[in-house]
């Protein structure tokens, strides 16, 4: 024990003489979470837009400018012709050209339909999703009221019509930050624990302070301890300083309980910091355990469900993220900050975190060598 | 019972044969020297005696404790350092040499008496980290860090390797006066003149010992006849003596070239051929060979074999 304690304060000093640690440690959580909450959102704004109006009737002209009243969308082309229009997406003067055809009003109220074509510039694919969404939605707003106006004039668009309204829980306004906070935090857990724990074991063998070590009475599980302890330490204390500024400068609600989030991210960093060291196992330099974690970092974050739901992924793909521990912690965080959900709700979550980090520790311990 | 005992050990890495057969013994309190030049197998050696590194077949012993089975016996007493300096740059003198002490449960106040003559040399740095120390500081603490514990066996794997020949000089006189307190000290260097330092010396070549014994032995077991050559033309006189009958082996040795030459009492059949051959300005006069010498001869029999 007394051992471990040496090796702790000794590895606190040198994090501390790092000249980059503290910055990361203070700055990056400030900067990771002012813009990448605030970035990282699926609201689009100010898509501009064209419209092709072949019609040019009254209902044509009011559905142009159902869209130029959104918030969404700003009209910034006016092409004349549908060569026109598709140019305006080729010169990007437009995400979304409209594409009204002749006889619009004249099918809309004698057959009761008519068609619309929507030209979207779908380089980025979820941008395109989302502005095909909102263009539907502008649509069926219009369907509904000129279906009201139709009645008492001509023939009803649509007889009769089922409003759908929604009520989302636990994140009623859908704001995004509420949503994204909870996974930032996490990232923030995972790079330290994985990068800074890899990258402290992989520099005693570069610098070969390592070989010094291992003549000595050390013990293997000592050593080890006495390591990645300082970054348990430093990644529970991010987490904590974290949620301070989630909650000071995001207000992010806190329903559940933070000793629970505080228990899981325990189990999660034993994980996270098992990962680390064996990595480090792999690695002779610090740069080869960068690339390592940085590899698996982007496979892991990029499949947690932080910018993608994970139901939305092929099954092969939802089958990965089972090994994913990102993935389960994100959903803890989620549940018991925006839901409140206790330790019984994600009690299927500790189970797998806890056989998770035994799993990987073992083989960490296993692969860590004293001798050659 | 010796301090360090080697029995046949071989040990090779995937392709390459690190070391044949090695055996060898160094009794209590004496300084052993292993001399060879870079690649000889020295560090591998080493680091089988300092249990970090398995090998393949043969036993070693370490004060009576066997290098793979009682490992951690070993590791409890003897100091080591390695080649490379290995203690943190990051941490000063005074914490780096804290440090280990506690990892060996000890302090350095119970131990200064031992490495109080290296200490002070460096103490007025003690706040400075390490790697801000000049080469010749590095290895005074890096032989403290050994010391710290009371080690019965030192391992120094080169510890002179890029110091200055001042710092050198220091060094020696420290390993001195530690071989007076009973400890075993276990060189390597690829500077053959320290080997006059050792009680004993081991050369090494190959990963094969080639000789073991004092230095005063191996020079009286020279069984060529030395002699320094000089003449207006270096280069042809190199590759003339090489074509010379009886040479066992030639080569540039500062400003002459040491010619070992078999049944040749006197230098005047040298001479002549030389004269033969039209160089100008000869110099010949016989030498006495030194552990350089001794060791060049030693590597063409091996070779010869």
């Amino acid at each position: 024990m007394r051992t471990i304690f040496f090796i702790v304060r000794k590895e606190f000093r040198q994090v501390f003489r790092n000249r980059s640690m503290l910055p990361m440690i203070f700055v990056m959580p400030i900067i990771q979470l002012l813009i990448l909450a605030n970035a990282t959102t699926f609201e689009i704004k100010n898509v501009n837009f064209g419209v092709l109006d072949l019609d040019r009737s009254p209902l044509s002209t009011r559905l142009a400018s159902k869209f130029e009243a959104s918030p969404h969308f700003t009209r910034t082309d006016y092409p004349q012709s549908q060569k026109d229009a598709e140019e305006g997406i080729l010169k990007d003067r437009s995400k979304l050209t409209i594409v009204i055809p002749k006889n619009f009003e004249r099918d809309l109220i004698k057959e009761n339909k008519a068609e619309v074509q929507f030209l979207i510039n779908a380089i980025d694919g979820g941008a395109a999703g989302i502005i095909a969404a909102y263009s539907q939605s502008i649509v069926r707003d219009f369907n509904i009221d000129e279906g009201m106006n139709l009645i008492n004039v001509i023939t009803p668009v649509q007889s009769s019509t089922v409003q759908v309204s929604y009520l989302h829980w636990y994140n009623p306004e859908l704001d995004y930050i509420t949503f994204m906070v909870p996974g930032i935090l996490v990232l923030l857990v995972t790079f330290i624990g994985m990068f800074l724990s890899s990258m402290s074991v992989v520099k005693e063998k570069e610098i070969g302070t390592i070989e010094q070590i291992n003549v000595t009475p050390i013990k293997k599980y000592e050593f080890i301890i006495g390591k990645l302890t300082p970054f348990f330490i430093i990644a529970l204390f991010e987490l904590t300083f974290g949620l301070f500024i989630a909650k000071l400068i995001f207000d992010i609600p806190f329903n559940g309980s933070l000793t629970l989030i505080f228990f899981f991210a325990a189990v999660y960093l034993v994980a996270v910091l098992s990962v680390g060291l064996v990595i480090s196992t792999f690695a002779d330099t610090q740069q080869q355990a960068m690339f390592i974690s940085w590899f698996i970092l982007v496979i892991f974050l990029l499949m947690s469900g932080l910018f993608t739901p994970i139901q939305s992924m092929p099954m092969w793909a939802q089958r990965i993220t089972w090994f994913n521990p990102i993935a389960y912690f994100i959903d803890a965080m989620r549940m018991v900050l925006l839901k409140g959900s206790g330790f019984s709700d994600i009690s299927k979550h500790f189970l797998i975190m806890t056989i998770y980090s035994t799993v990987v520790t073992a083989y960490a311990v296993f692969r860590y060598k004293k001798v050659n | 019972m010796y301090s360090i005992e080697v029995k046949n050990i071989d040990k090779s890495y995937q392709k390459v044969q690190a070391l044949k057969d090695i055996s060898l013994n160094v009794n209590k309190g004496e300084i052993f020297g292993l001399i060879g030049p870079d690649g000889a197998g020295k560090t591998t050696l080493f680091r089988i005696l300092t249990t970090l590194l398995l090998k393949d077949s043969g036993s070693a012993t370490v004060e009576g404790f066997d290098v793979e089975k009682d490992y951690k016996a070993i590791r409890k007493i003897i100091g080591y350092m390695p080649g490379r300096f290995s203690l943190y740059q990051d941490l000063s003198v005074e914490e780096n040499l804290k440090f280990f002490a506690t990892v060996f449960d000890t302090t350095v106040e119970d131990n200064y008496e031992l490495i109080r003559d290296i200490y002070v040399q460096i103490e007025p740095f003690r706040k400075r980290r390490a790697g801000q120390l000049s080469g010749g500081m590095k290895q005074k603490l890096a032989l403290c860090c050994a010391l710290i514990h009371q080690p019965k066996v030192l391992f120094l794997d080169e510890p002179t390797t890029g110091v200055d020949p001042v710092s050198r000089h220091e060094f020696w006189e420290m390993l001195k006066k530690l071989k007076t307190k009973g400890i075993t000290i276990l060189v390597s260097t690829p500077y053959m003149d320290e080997a006059a330092l050792c009680d004993r010396i081991a050369l090494i070549q190959r990963g094969r010992i080639m000789r073991i014994d004092t230095l005063e032995n191996i020079v009286s077991a020279f069984t060529g006849h030395l002699y320094a050559v000089r003449s207006n033309d270096m280069s042809r006189l190199n590759f003339d003596l090489k074509e010379f009958e009886g040479i066992t082996s030639a080569y540039i040795f500062g400003e002459f070239i040491h010619a070992d030459v078999k049944n040749c009492p006197d230098g005047n059949k040298l001479l002549s051929y030389l004269e033969a051959r039209d160089h100008k300005d000869i110099k010949i006069f016989p030498v006495h060979p030194s552990i350089e010498d001794c060791f060049m001869e030693l590597m063409n029999k091996e070779e010869n074999k």
